[in-house]
């Protein structure tokens, strides 16, 4: 299938643009017209995985995060957010709950919440290469809406 | 708004920070390091986190709520948090901390969410 629409954005690994780069998803994908929580799913699920790619992939460095957004006619949402940092030895041991390799004030709960907030997520990594991570949401469509609504 | 901040509130021996703004690894260090300062210095017996104010928080909200139940226990005290929204709510029982921390209902804010 065909995107209706597409975006892609790339950024420097610095923490003030974890508020950036979840607020410019947020404002592509109300093209769908998706409710409050469902903009409150993915702005926390994007906060997560650039918060990763800021912390983890790029740790003692700053690189650059690429963020590349698709939606769908049907209402389907496509987000890839990739780095090309560290990389993840064990992607499966990563992504169970609490496991965390950050120190003391991380829960060890991004990939927990991306995947109860979004409908998929899919996660590749190579060591010494970088992590993409992509995630996947439907918005319900509703009736009201019109053509130029 | 979008910058966390805290507003720290003294009263007798209970300590109540009041969040607003978006908290994500990057509002929550400085955030942090105001609660920590004042928790250290006037060694409260109950600290209250209040998230009434909060617009947007992602897991970096956890390890905030974590490390400062962890400076509580460390000093004999308790933590309590409140008023957190339905989002937040999901995320906190995805973590577990609320056996941890005392998670107060807020009686005012999100009553019509519940
Ligand atoms: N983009 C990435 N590059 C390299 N390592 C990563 C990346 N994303 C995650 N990781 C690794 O996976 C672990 C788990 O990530 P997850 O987001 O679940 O928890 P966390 O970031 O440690 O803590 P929290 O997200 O709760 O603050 C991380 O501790 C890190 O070791
Ligand atoms: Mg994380």
């Amino acid at each position: 299938m065909k995107p209706m629409n597409e975006m892609s954005l790339s950024f420097l690994s610095c923490s003030a643009n974890e508020s950036f780069a979840r607020a410019t998803v947020a404002a592509f994908a109300a093209q769908l017209d998706p409710t409050v929580g469902e903009i409150s799913d993915i702005k926390t699920a994007v906060s997560e995985a650039v918060t990763n790619c800021i912390i983890h992939a790029y740790r003692d460095v700053i690189g650059v995060i690429y963020i590349s957004v698709k939606i769908f006619e049907n209402g389907k949402i496509t987000i890839r957010i990739r780095d090309k940092g560290c990389g993840i030895e064990d992607v499966e041991k990563a992504k169970e709950p609490l496991y965390s390799t950050g120190g003391e004030e991380r829960a060890g709960l991004g990939f927990m919440v991306m995947e109860s907030f979004m409908d998929r997520m899919k996660v590749t990594s190579k060591v010494g290469k970088g992590t993409v991570v992509v995630l996947q949401k439907q918005i319900e469509r509703r009736q009201a809406k019109s053509a130029n609504g | 708004m979008d910058n966390g901040t805290v507003r720290l509130i003294l009263e007798d021996d209970v300590l109540t920070a009041v969040l607003s703004g978006e908290i994500d690894h990057h509002t929550a260090q400085g955030m942090r390091e105001e609660i920590d300062f004042t928790v250290n210095r006037s060694k409260p017996r109950k600290l209250i986190l209040s998230f009434e104010h909060v617009g947007f928080m992602d897991s970096a909200g956890i390890g905030l709520i974590i490390g400062r139940y962890k400076l509580m226990e460390s000093l004999g005290g308790e933590l309590v948090v409140s008023h957190l929204s339905p989002k937040m709510e999901q995320i906190v029982s995805l973590s577990g901390v609320g056996r941890l921390a005392k998670i107060e209902k807020g009686e005012t804010n999100h009553e019509a969410n519940e």
